[in-house]
């Protein structure tokens, strides 16, 4: 069988503007994700019953879910939920690649709450006492001291998370976004390459994850000098 | 300045506190001692409502700490506590550790803040480590950076929960130093420690507990020179004869 390194070469521009769509999504859902992730965990462990109940139901709800299954009930979903929210007559056409940011970050908000949980209870009792004992109030205990702490003791373990989800986001090839998997893809149909377009593809992902992993434990024993 | 008037605490059935009852005037220095698990780190946290309590009241300079109307977050900024573990935030300078809650709390601006804690980092004696963070610090620096910090929120009375108890033996003295001149400005002070010498030399009354009870309540030389119950008589043979 003949490899055709030109049929690469091609298709560059195009998988270029995939892989620009791929980052933008994993980063708007990593920040997303962490953010309302916080809040959820947060939630998960206030003293008020009914909050963290709903907070745990969401989070293994959405733990228990294939992604892919997400993706695609969220993507018939969201323009409803939208409608509805906004009052519109129909649904708002919001086109599957921003469908699939609001996915992300709603299916990503799980799996930080659950890692931003494990590290706002490493930080020790203590913390807490010594800053309610200098007046800092609940909220600015936590902004101030336990979650700086607990992110910084997560800093690994988020970036990890970050690299499955720079991987993941490939499942929104199913509802036909146009990441890097689904530029890759839509080539090879177009071509029929599909033997140079998915290992191209495989050896970019394989080359970006393996880095930023060996990145991360670089930062996991640097870490751990500190501490 | 510290009125403790029937003071019971459960967790869940088990009854931690029992009826304390106590008063710590203006100026004056209390030890509290006793053995482990009797609960005096549970009557102290209790003092500015770290630990919240089912029966009795106390009243921190005249303001009631259990009651649904009380500003905890002020109640609290009013008096210092120092912890057995030191509990600076690691994450900040230790420039950082002296005024935010100076700033956050007291709403002082930076400047202000700054020159305030520097001024009592230097007077612990640490003026040097004032860019360094916690964890390069040892332990009787940190715990004195930790009373620098209580302190630069002028306090009205100071709380001591074992300052001395997690530190190397060599150390102790450069914390016990501190306190000791902090009680001779004339500081409110309720000191949790084992550290008789300190109690002999600053303490106005010595509290002594024993499963939850105020046992023994008296003037240090009173305390010293004949315990009155037993088990007090015991625990100071036991922990003078080291
Ligand atoms: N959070 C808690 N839950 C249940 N029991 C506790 C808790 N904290 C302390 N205790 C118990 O309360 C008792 C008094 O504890 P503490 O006040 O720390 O004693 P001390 O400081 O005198 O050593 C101990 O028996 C301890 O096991
Ligand atoms: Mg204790």
């Amino acid at each position: 069988m003949d490899f055709d390194f030109a049929a690469i070469h091609g298709a560059l521009p195009f998988l270029w503007k995939g892989m620009l769509y791929t980052i933008e999504l994993t980063l708007y859902a990593a920040i997303g994700g962490l953010f309302f992730g916080t809040l959820l965990a947060l939630a998960r462990l206030s003293p008020w019953r009914a909050l963290s109940l709903a907070a745990a139901g969401y989070v293994n709800l959405m733990r228990s879910i294939p992604l892919v299954l997400v993706i695609f009930w969220f993507f018939f979903l969201v323009p409803v939920i939208l409608q509805v929210a906004m009052g519109h007559e129909r649904p708002p056409m919001i086109g599957a690649e921003r469908t699939a940011i609001i996915t992300f970050i709603m299916f990503e908000a799980a799996y930080f709450c659950e890692i931003m949980r494990a590290g706002i209870q490493s930080i020790p009792r203590g913390q807490v006492h010594a800053a309610q004992a200098l007046g800092l109030t609940y909220s600015q205990c936590m902004r101030l001291v336990v979650l700086p702490q607990a992110f910084r003791n997560m800093l690994p373990v988020l970036l990890t998370q970050t690299i499955i989800l720079f991987q993941d986001t490939s499942l929104v090839y199913v509802i036909s976004a146009t990441d890097f998997v689904g530029a890759a893809a839509k080539i090879a149909q177009r071509d029929g390459r599909l033997v140079e377009m998915y290992l191209f593809v495989a050896a970019v992902y394989f080359v970006i994850c393996f880095t930023l992993s060996a990145l991360v434990r670089r930062l996991q024993r640097r870490i751990a000098v500190i501490r | 300045m510290i009125e403790i008037e029937n003071v019971s605490k459960w967790y869940g059935s088990f009854r931690v506190l029992t009826d304390c009852s106590t008063r710590v005037a203006r100026g004056e220095v209390v030890v509290v001692c006793g053995p482990s698990g009797s609960g005096k780190s549970t009557l102290i946290k209790c003092v500015n409502a770290l630990e919240p309590f089912q029966q009795g009241q106390i009243r921190l300079d005249g303001t009631p700490v259990r009651d649904p109307g009380t500003d905890l977050p002020r109640l609290r900024a009013k008096v210092g506590m120092v912890f057995q573990h030191f509990e600076l935030f690691p994450h900040l300078s230790i420039t950082r550790n002296l005024t935010l809650a100076q700033e956050k709390v007291l709403g002082r601006p930076a400047d202000e803040a700054r020159e305030r804690g520097l001024r009592l980092l230097e007077r612990v004696g640490l003026s040097a480590h004032r860019d360094k963070f916690p964890g390069q610090l040892s332990g009787g620096q940190q715990q004195r950076v930790a009373i620098a910090r209580a302190l630069s929120m002028d306090p009205v009375a100071m709380l001591f929960d074992e300052p001395t108890s997690a530190l190397d033996p060599e150390m102790i003295n450069e914390v016990l130093d501190v306190m000791v001149e902090l009680a001779h400005e004339g500081m409110t002070m309720m000191v949790v420690t084992h550290e008789m010498g300190f109690a002999r030399k600053v303490a106005d009354r010595v509290i002594f507990m024993d499963e939850g009870r105020i046992v023994e309540d008296a003037g240090t030389e009173e305390f010293f020179g004949s315990p009155r119950s037993e088990r007090a008589q015991h625990f100071l043979a036991r922990i003078l004869h080291h």
